[in-house]
């Protein structure tokens, strides 16, 4: 396991240019998001959590499908499997994909805060929702990004299968930040973290124990 | 040749109920008292969410088997269930957004349960396509039943979310609350759909079933060899 770990951040620290990549589409959506909704300050600044949650979300797309470019390629993930337990696999690649996309939402951030005018709020409430959400984010997104990379449609099945999914996720998350940027009268983040955490949990599980599926009938 | 009289006697029995029962309801049953005539679309709209729901129960069990048990079988009628359900869950969505305009005043509103009906097409018509983009039936049939699992498994926590993020849909009538003149049409309509999908479910699984058999039998050898 640590050996695959090793592996996989080996392949982000030598892909680096695909984190540039990842961040520069992440912001040019970010722009396009504001460019739709009107020169509104107010509004804009409303619309912060949801625009930083979907920008995310597009780029995912993006890093998630890149993710299996080096195992794909020359089907070296056949040979992978031959070495270790699918699991394994799939939860070295889920844990990277993790703490990439919670990277780059850390990095969005002040972004948000400086295109949007956005008050970060209660900064340690709105970093937990940025690693929780993007948790719950790359459990099925690997999975799928497994499933997607090795068929005809790779780019088209990957946003297809994985947006119903996640929106679940995205609820919970907007809300989540929502509350933590805007303040939280009623006391309500604490549930909304829950349900992430809840999806999270209910998926990292689940992904993990039909990975075997996905990677022994390829 | 039994299998295809089982089929067709569950489909004409289907079509017959569907008959009667659409026949009481559309000039038998009293029109609503608020909503008038319009309210009669419930007789097929409540059956259709019915059956929706059971063809992808149906999808999800075909999915776990077919992974358990590992035989074709269940890939041919998770084929034919998922196919089904996503007609379904698109015809439900028209017919709600036909009952909804005259009676909320909107096609479509962010209710939980028409918010997750939504998720459901959404998501099963996507493990339709993918299934369409995997030429191995091997790995079709093993990677969309994964997609099926997890996808039925997200339909309760999309259901409890919405529910929490927005909560107008009226809430379910049971039998008592009802006059047994609208009972009735429900009734017949809800059991011809039934039949009607059993003999559907059939007829597709084997297609699917005559579809993947084509596609791993063996090459013919050359003329003369």
């Amino acid at each position: 396991m640590s050996g695959l770990l090793l592996k996989e951040f080996l392949l982000v620290w030598r892909g680096r240019a695909r984190i540039a990549a990842a961040l520069t589409f992440a912001a040019a959506t970010l722009l396009m998001f504001s460019f739709s909704a009107g020169a509104d300050g107010r509004l804009l600044q409303r619309l912060a959590p949801g625009f930083l949650w979907l920008a995310i979300v597009l780029a995912s797309t993006l890093t998630l499908q890149a993710s299996f470019d080096a195992e794909t390629q020359d089907g070296a993930l056949d040979g992978l499997v031959l070495r270790a337990s699918p699991g394994a696999i799939f939860y070295a690649k889920a844990l990277t994909n993790w703490v990439f996309l919670a990277a780059l939402a850390c990095v969005l951030l002040p972004l948000i805060a400086a295109l949007f005018d956005a008050s970060l709020g209660t900064l340690p409430r709105v970093l937990a929702v940025l690693v929780l959400g993007t948790a719950a984010l790359s459990a099925p997104g690997t999975l799928y990004a497994t499933l997607a990379g090795r068929s005809r449609a790779a780019s088209l099945l990957l946003p297809l299968l994985y947006f119903p999914l996640i929106i679940p996720a995205l609820v919970g998350a907007v809300k989540a930040t929502e509350l933590a940027f805007f303040g939280d009268p009623m006391n309500q983040w604490s549930g909304w973290v829950g349900l992430l955490g809840a999806f999270s949990m209910v998926f990292w599980a689940l992904c993990g124990a039909l990975s075997s599926a996905i990677l022994e009938d390829g | 040749m039994t299998r295809e009289r089982v089929a067709a006697g569950f489909g004409v029995l289907g079509l017959i109920l569907l008959g009667w029962g659409s026949y009481l309801g559309l000039f038998v049953a009293p029109p609503d008292r608020y909503m008038g005539d319009v309210q009669r679309i419930m007789y097929v709209h409540v059956p259709f969410a019915w059956l929706a729901l059971v063809v992808f129960t149906l999808a999800f069990v075909y999915a776990v088997l077919f992974l358990v048990r590992r035989s074709w079988r269940w890939d041919a009628l998770h084929e034919a269930s998922l196919e089904l359900g996503v007609l379904y869950t698109f015809l439900l969505c028209v017919q709600g957004a036909l009952w909804g305009k005259p009676t909320w005043g909107v096609y479509w509103a962010w209710d939980p349960r028409l918010t997750t009906v939504a998720v459901m097409l959404l998501s099963f018509a996507g493990i339709l396509s993918l299934r369409h983009f995997l030429d191995d039936p091997i790995r079709r049939a093993s990677w969309s039943a994964t997609a099926t699992i997890l996808a039925a498994a997200n339909v309760p926590i999309v259901y409890y979310s919405v529910r929490w993020w927005n909560s107008l849909h009226q809430l379910q009538s049971s039998p008592e609350t009802v006059s047994s003149s609208m009972v009735e049409p429900l009734r017949l309509n809800a059991f011809g759909l039934l039949a009607l999908t059993v003999a559907l479910l059939m007829v597709r699984s084997w297609i699917a079933a005559d579809r993947r058999a084509a596609a791993m039998a063996p090459p013919l050898p050359a003329q003369g060899a």
